[in-house]
């Protein structure tokens, strides 16, 4: 499983600035069945988290009827060079964690 | 002058095959590309978004791991795939040599697996085998499709463009009958393309995940109730090799995006 976070590597303080997340997931909806009639399990992820300097600017609580591997899109404000950590868990408990850093002048 | 008309009927008998009458004019090929809607065109253009591009990653990483008895990576023997692989895949279909049988690029990436890694093939449409097929085809992304249908491999090119006009299924539906006769037109919710070949391995939205050339195949063999032919199956390789034939001059994609 992978991850990518894509912001610009600098920007001014007080700029918005785009961030866009893509996260390799099969977000397995639950609702769909093997070839013998079995019920396959549902496997999404259910929390999409993003800390910027440990302060949390973005959450997002997802479920089935998300595509398979999400793309994700905000805006945050560019306040003091940092970290950006986006983190998520899903169903079956599996945790991954993605870093960007950002860096701020002005 | 007598010579001269022999001369002549000799050449029409040696002409190339590539001059052989195509159904779609070279000047008239559109890519499947042409035929997705404006959000999937510009999924497919940027790097970030094509969820495909996970795959190259993931074939990038593979191509440096060392695996097998052979206790060797991919980049150990090609080296740099950014110039070893460069406009290999748009040659596939390929004659091997040596058995004369016709591989596709995940053939012929299993046949280094096993005979020179030493190491347990990849299943056929594996993560693993596909991420490698697209990281060895994203090398020749913009480049020219040119398969080569000559000497050996003119017998494979012959059986798959016969596959190609041969009705089948329930339907009894030929692989022209949509894809050279019908494209442009509206199949259910769907636009029928020329069935082109140039964006695989591609990330297919039905599917949610990348598949091969093969797994499309399997899906129109499918949608016209005709019998499905197990992966790897000779036949597909036959029938894409006509197809990169046909694709002639298309520049690869890989990785696609396709609804
Ligand atoms: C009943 C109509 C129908 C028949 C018959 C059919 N296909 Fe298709 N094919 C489709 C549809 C619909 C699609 C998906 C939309 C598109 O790209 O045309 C498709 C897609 C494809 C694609 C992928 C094109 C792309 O850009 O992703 C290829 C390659 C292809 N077909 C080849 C074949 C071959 C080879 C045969 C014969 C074995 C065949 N098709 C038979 C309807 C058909
Ligand atoms: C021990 C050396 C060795 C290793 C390791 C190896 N290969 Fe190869 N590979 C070869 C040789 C030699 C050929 C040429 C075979 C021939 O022409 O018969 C070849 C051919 C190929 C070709 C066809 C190239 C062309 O121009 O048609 C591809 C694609 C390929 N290998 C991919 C891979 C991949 C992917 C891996 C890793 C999974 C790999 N190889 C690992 C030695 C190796």
């Amino acid at each position: 499983m992978s991850a990518r976070i894509q912001i610009p590597a600098e920007a001014k303080r007080g700029e918005i600035i785009e961030v866009r997340i893509l996260i390799q997931h099969v977000m397995e909806t639950g609702y769909r069945f093997d070839d013998r009639g079995t019920p396959i399990a549902r496997n999404v992820i259910t929390s999409i988290l993003c800390n910027y300097n440990g302060r949390e600017v973005m959450r997002a609580d997802t479920s089935s009827g998300i595509a398979a591997n999400p793309y994700l899109q905000f805006c945050m404000l560019a306040e003091a060079s940092g970290e950006l950590v986006l983190s998520w868990v899903d169903d079956e408990g599996v945790r991954g964690t993605e870093r960007a850093s950002l860096s701020v002048s002005g | 002058m007598k010579a001269l008309l022999l001369l002549a009927a000799g050449m029409l008998v040696a002409a190339p095959a590539w001059t052989q009458n195509r159904v779609i004019p070279q000047a008239g090929l559109k890519s499947g590309f042409e035929f997705l809607s404006p959000d999937l065109k510009k999924m497919q253009l940027d790097d970030f978004a094509n969820p495909g591009t996970l795959w190259v990653d993931r074939g990038e990483k593979l191509w440096r791991a060392e695996a097998g008895a052979a206790k060797k990576s991919c980049a150990d023997c090609h080296g740099d795939a950014r110039a070893s692989m460069k406009g290999v895949a748009a040659r596939y279909p390929q004659v091997d040599r040596h058995s004369g049988d016709l591989m596709t690029l995940e053939a012929r990436i299993l046949q280094s697996r096993v005979e020179r890694q030493k190491a347990v093939p990849f299943a056929r449409e594996s993560e693993d085998l596909l991420a490698l097929s697209a990281y060895v085809a994203y090398q020749s992304r913009g480049m020219a499709m040119e398969a080569d249908i000559e000497g050996a491999a003119r017998k494979h090119f012959d059986a798959g463009e016969a596959m190609f006009f041969r009705r089948r299924g329930q339907l009894n539906l030929n692989c022209a009958h949509c894809h050279d006769a019908n494209w442009g037109r509206t199949l259910y919710a769907e636009r029928i393309s020329q069935g082109q070949p140039n964006a695989y391995p591609a990330y297919r939205l039905e599917w949610q995940t990348l598949g091969s050339l093969e797994r499309r195949l399997r899906a129109c063999l499918s949608g016209v109730r005709a019998e499905i032919l197990p992966f790897g199956s000779p036949e597909y390789a036959d029938l894409a090799l006509y197809l990169s034939w046909r694709a002639k001059g298309l520049p690869i994609e890989t990785p696609g995006v396709r609804r």
